[in-house]
């Protein structure tokens, strides 16, 4: 398993049946293959679909059926198709009981940047913005570095997602809940000495007594 | 509701119209009518849209084109022409969270002054907006958006003009019939009136001017 498969692994045991769930594009979508079939988790695609199986290779795709990535995908029986009037409204409306999102940075407060870096990506939002509104749960699926630099950083300095504050952080070597103090680490990886995490983290972490490993 | 064919359905669109064409990343997106703006080079554009898809998909070639002046949109990541454009300040690109957007266009069609969305609130999508508090939560006032002309896609039209639509091809498609003035529908087959159950239609032919059926090439 590599660094993204072992975050989206840790990312699926939050999942709880019944569940409605947005998975934002990139690594956030490997968290699906870490879900059993029986699970009952309803898997929502922002272009329309409640109910979104698996990516399928585009010889047996219907051209007309795609993810909010753009990847072809067959749908469980029983899913659903609707507007993006719709869509939006499950988003918005706090329907969603889990997003997974990437990020670029999220800082002491919770607060979360991921669709904008000023001259650089200049991508647009999509539906991320309404997505971290909206959603009952928003947890950050992402690598705890960029080429060496920290994304878990002291304040945002990327134009701001929303002023929500997430509710969960998921990287290779931690998980970590923004509360009111600030950063609570809840897990470490085995393979990482509190010490290098720490160096790792520009933002402060509150470390319990009861800090757990991260079990793969 | 008339069938016409791509040339006269397009001979309603003159330069600088606004226009909103459906589709999510090409989904839904009526790529006959496309080609023919592309045809007839109709210029100045302004396009309400999801996204600007592929530099050779849906929108994309309308873009790669150069016949938009102005798009209002949700993203543009997954066209690398339309982000050129617009640091070299070729394209004016507005970007619009992709549920108010898409609720700023059901306004529009609705009769609606406006919408108030917490999405955005502390960000700089706030900035020149009113902002409203309501029992202590805060929401942007976002004004309804209407356009001249609404380019959607179909799978299917019977001969009074009823559509409906296949499934993730549906997207903005059926609200942005309601928020233009003029509505043209390029569909994948004409079927009888009368075997589109009425639950399963998506745009009622009432309100569809013209259709035109998608040419084999697309």
């Amino acid at each position: 398993m590599n660094e993204k498969e072992r975050i989206a692994k840790r990312v699926a045991k939050e999942l709880k049946p019944g569940n409605i769930v947005n998975l934002g594009i990139g690594l956030p979508t490997l968290v699906s293959n870490f879900v059993s079939k029986d699970a009952e988790i309803f898997f929502q695609g922002e272009n329309g679909i409640l109910g979104i199986a698996s990516e399928i290779p585009e010889e047996i795709s219907n051209p007309n059926l795609i993810n909010a990535g753009g990847k072809y995908v067959d749908i469980i029986p029983g899913a659903m198709i609707f507007d993006s009037a719709f869509s939006f409204a499950l988003i918005r409306g706090g329907h969603i009981d889990v997003t997974v999102l990437g990020a670029f940075q999220v800082d002491q407060e919770g607060h979360l940047a991921n669709w904008m870096v000023p001259g650089k990506v200049i991508a647009g939002m999509g539906g991320a913005m309404d997505l971290v509104t909206g959603a009952k749960k928003v947890i950050i699926a992402m690598t705890h570095t960029s080429k060496g630099t920290p994304k878990i950083i002291k304040k945002c300095s990327l134009p701001l997602t929303s002023i929500r504050r997430v509710d969960l952080i998921v990287t290779e070597f931690s998980v970590i809940e923004p509360t009111d103090n600030g950063l609570l680490l809840k897990e470490i990886s085995p393979d990482i000495t509190l010490e290098e995490l720490k160096e790792i983290t520009e933002a402060e972490l509150i470390v319990p007594d009861d800090l757990k490993l991260m079990e793969f | 509701m008339k069938i016409v064919s791509p040339q006269e359905a397009i001979s309603f669109i003159s330069e600088g119209t606004t226009l909103m064409i459906g589709g999510f990343l090409g989904v839904g997106t009526p790529e006959t009518l496309i080609d023919e703006l592309i045809n007839k080079r109709k210029s100045n554009l302004t396009v309400i849209c999801n996204d600007t898809s592929f530099e050779d998909k849906g929108i994309g070639r309308l873009i790669a084109s150069k016949l938009v002046k102005k798009v209002i949109t949700s993203h543009i990541g997954t066209n690398k022409e339309t982000q050129r454009q617009c640091i070299e300040n070729e394209l004016e690109v507005e970007f619009v969270p992709q549920g108010t957007l898409i609720e700023q266009i059901r306004a529009g069609g609705a009769g609606l002054g406006g919408i108030l969305t917490p999405t955005g609130i502390g960000t700089i999508r706030e900035k020149n907006k009113q902002l409203i508090e309501i029992e202590g939560k805060k929401y942007i006032l976002e004004k309804a958006l209407r356009g001249r002309v609404a380019l959607v896609k179909s799978s299917k039209a019977d001969h009074l003009g009823n559509l409906q639509c296949s499934f993730t091809a549906r997207n903005f498609n059926p609200v942005m019939a309601l928020a233009c003035d003029i509505v043209i529908a390029e569909v994948d087959e004409l079927v009888p009136t009368g075997s589109i159950c009425p639950d399963e239609i998506h745009i009622p032919g009432a309100i569809v001017d013209y259709v035109v059926i998608r040419s084999e090439k697309r």
